[in-house]
């Protein structure tokens, strides 16, 4: 019997290794029944794998029988590839010997769809019902949605998931079209609008009335797979920014399509995966949500794509010099925020530290700033007189000239005469 | 001038204590086990007292708040000699200063403080992380550890609050005690120095039988998640880094 389960979770395990999503973090769950888990609010991290991604939950699908037949992923119908499914008991028992060994801070459970999706949904929705109900467990839960399901489902999962995510795949509509044609955004807006109303609705009950149950407590996330249909990053960031806008989203995610078919739509077997790029749009994710960038700022018609070389944050202040030097010691957190090479936790810093006096230069590299490239768009006490105004590409040259990436390391833009 | 104090927390809060009566000028605080008596400057050597250091203590938190209180905390559990004399000059500057001044991030003190805490922090997280639990034959879930910092004070309650309804043992094979949950509370316990070499590993005769198979489950499991097209060495060891491999299942061979 444990060499069939060994074996099923070896094919479960790696057919849901493609959603990137294993957060465990924003739930607030407390173990007030004496059982087993307690939620972190910022989440834990168990173990990381050899590509350096984060094991924080026991990721895997139900079962890799799947009704649909989408170019990008590996358990399309089409595929010759092993198939097997858990049982409701297999899961739930996998999950908590792990749980109780400190192995994981939860359990990610993802399907194919087999029958129809009402069908998949309850199958999860046991699963989720028994850790909770039967086995105490307060872990953390994440729940796929399977576009399709009936809202009585939705909902009753939502009561026992710490987060639901249902994924966009493409990010665009007709990128989605040309892979999988059965498959259009509104599916997923659809269920992504009625967990949010329900967050909402919970949210304003639980206001007059304390016993109302935790609904979906660490929100909504979703994920698009990049680089298998040729968008550009403006169209990726701006889908983004408006699926967090809409839905409010906790997070999303996006991944670099690994080349896992010779369909001749996609980028062919043996293509390496747009790490960097993956890269640049987490970057633009982290300025528009923690940062105080507009999506606009980063990516507009005049810039559709992200620079390679340079992050975007750097990228948008080479753009914009006319709002820099910026005076370190006046200027307001907003504006620091924006210089490169200062995050949130030094600006914080910085804005506490400068009432007690002018700061200079020794203190903001204690402080920990990455001075050599801050100090060509900031002054503070002690920043050397500068006579000459140096332009764009050339700080930009210093700054790669000694930066650590191992991308690229001389700047070869050609030199602009006119 | 330079104090000399045992490396307790009682004797560090004296320590400022003293200061504060004598006012002997700049001085540094140095631990007895480590101190080596230099030709020009003269010492004087702090008896821990109760309540001198209560009063510290209690004055410190009319200044300080929750936040700040734990980061002193926690640099104490750094056990470090540096981290000592830094909590010695922050505290008294505290004391000197009126309420608010733990913002000063110019400070040097200040902002030795906050970093060590956070280093200390970062312990106990991984810690939280990266603790791997084996159950024994008889029921009990067992782990030894040897953290860089004196972390088990802080990561009690965490497993506390998440394991109620199992017994463990977490032991910290460095500082030679541990933390014991009988399924009502937390209690310390320590062991022979003799006995404790059996301490690392339990052996396999004393593991419940189930402990193979959800180990090669693990280490199964471990293994198929990883995507080899997207190998990252570099970003694997930074966030684990080798010194805790000893600790985790999934890197064990065999």
């Amino acid at each position: 019997m444990s060499d069939r389960l060994r074996e099923k979770l070896n094919i479960l395990a790696d057919a849901a290794k493609y959603d990137v999503s294993c957060s465990s973090s924003g739930s607030n769950r407390k173990n007030d029944n004496k059982g087993v888990g307690n939620g972190h609010k910022s989440g834990i991290c168990h173990t990381y794998t050899e590509d350096g991604r984060c094991v924080s939950l026991l990721k895997i699908l139900l079962t890799n029988h799947c009704i649909f037949d989408c170019a990008y992923c590996v358990s399309r119908k089409s595929n010759d590839i092993e198939r097997a499914a858990f049982t409701v008991d297999e899961v739930v028992e996998l999950t908590m010997s792990f749980y109780r060994r400190n192995y994981i801070e939860g359990l990610f459970l993802s399907s194919g769809i087999f029958k129809n999706a009402d069908f998949t949904m309850e199958r999860l929705l046991r699963v989720v019902k028994k850790l909770r109900l039967e086995e105490k467990y307060n872990g953390y839960i994440h729940l796929k949605t399977i576009p399709g399901a009936s809202d009585e489902l939705i909902k009753e999962a939502g009561l026992y998931a710490d987060r639901m995510s249902i994924n966009l795949e493409m990010p665009t509509e007709s990128g989605l079209k040309l892979l999988a044609p059965e498959k259009s955004h509104t599916d997923v807006i659809k269920p992504l609008d009625y967990v949010q109303k329900q967050i909402v609705q919970f949210k304003e009950e639980k206001k007059l009335i304390k016993s109302v149950p935790k609904f979906v407590p660490a929100g909504q996330s979703t994920q698009m797979v990049i680089g298998a249909t040729p968008e550009t990053d403006k169209e990726i960031m701006h889908t983004a920014d408006a699926f967090y806008k809409n839905f409010a989203l906790r997070r999303v995610y996006y991944s670099g399509y690994i080349p896992i078919s010779n369909d001749s739509r996609m980028p062919i077997l043996g293509t390496q995966p747009p790490l960097l790029r993956e890269n640049r749009l987490y970057q633009t994710d982290w300025l528009m949500r923690f940062y105080g960038f507009n999506v606009h700022e980063l990516l507009n018609d005049a810039n559709p794509n992200l620079d390679v070389d340079i992050d975007p944050k750097l990228s948008w202040a080479l753009r914009n010099l006319q709002h820099f030097p910026v005076d370190i010691n006046t200027a307001d957190y907003k504006m620091i925020l924006r210089i490169p090479g200062i995050g949130v936790g030094s600006a914080n810093k910085i804005v506490q530290a400068r009432k007690f006096g002018k700061l200079y230069i020794h203190q903001l590299k204690n402080i920990g700033i990455s001075y050599n490239r801050a100090k060509h768009f900031i002054r503070c006490a002690d920043s050397p007189y500068q006579l000459k105004d140096y332009q764009a590409t050339q700080i930009k040259s210093f700054i790669l000239a000694e930066s650590q990436s191992k991308y690229i390391k001389t700047d070869t833009q050609q030199l602009i005469l006119f | 001038m330079i104090y000399i104090f045992d490396g307790s927390l009682e004797g560090l809060l004296t320590a400022v204590f003293e200061w504060f009566e004598r006012k002997p000028g700049y001085t540094s605080l140095k631990v007895d086990k480590t101190y080596q008596p230099d030709a020009f400057t003269s010492s004087f050597l702090i008896v821990s007292d109760r309540q001198k250091s209560d009063r510290v203590w209690n004055g410190l938190q009319k200044k300080l708040g929750k936040q700040w209180m734990r980061r002193v905390y926690c640099a104490y559990l750094s056990e470090k000699p540096e981290a000592f004399d830094s909590l010695f000059h922050f505290m008294s500057y505290i004391f000197l200063n009126p309420v608010g001044a733990e913002k000063n991030f110019g400070n040097k003190d200040v902002l030795d403080i906050s970093q060590i805490a956070t280093k200390v922090e970062r312990e106990k997280h991984r810690m939280e992380a990266f603790i791997r639990f084996q159950q024994t034959s008889d029921g009990f879930y067992y782990c030894a550890i040897d953290p860089d910092f004196n972390v088990l004070p802080l990561i009690a309650k965490h497993f506390k609050d998440r394991y109620a309804d199992q017994q463990w043992i977490i032991y910290d094979l460095k500082r030679h005690y541990g933390l014991f949950y009988d399924l009502e509370k937390v209690t310390e316990i320590t062991v022979e120095l003799g006995e404790e070499k059996n301490f690392k590993q339990p052996a396999s005769a004393q593991l419940n039988e189930k402990e193979e198979l959800y180990t090669h489950l693990w280490k199964d499991y471990f293994k198929s998640t990883n995507i080899v097209s997207r190998k990252n060495t570099k970003l694997h060891v930074k966030h684990v880094p080798k010194r805790y491999w000893k600790y985790l299942t999934e890197k064990q061979l065999s």
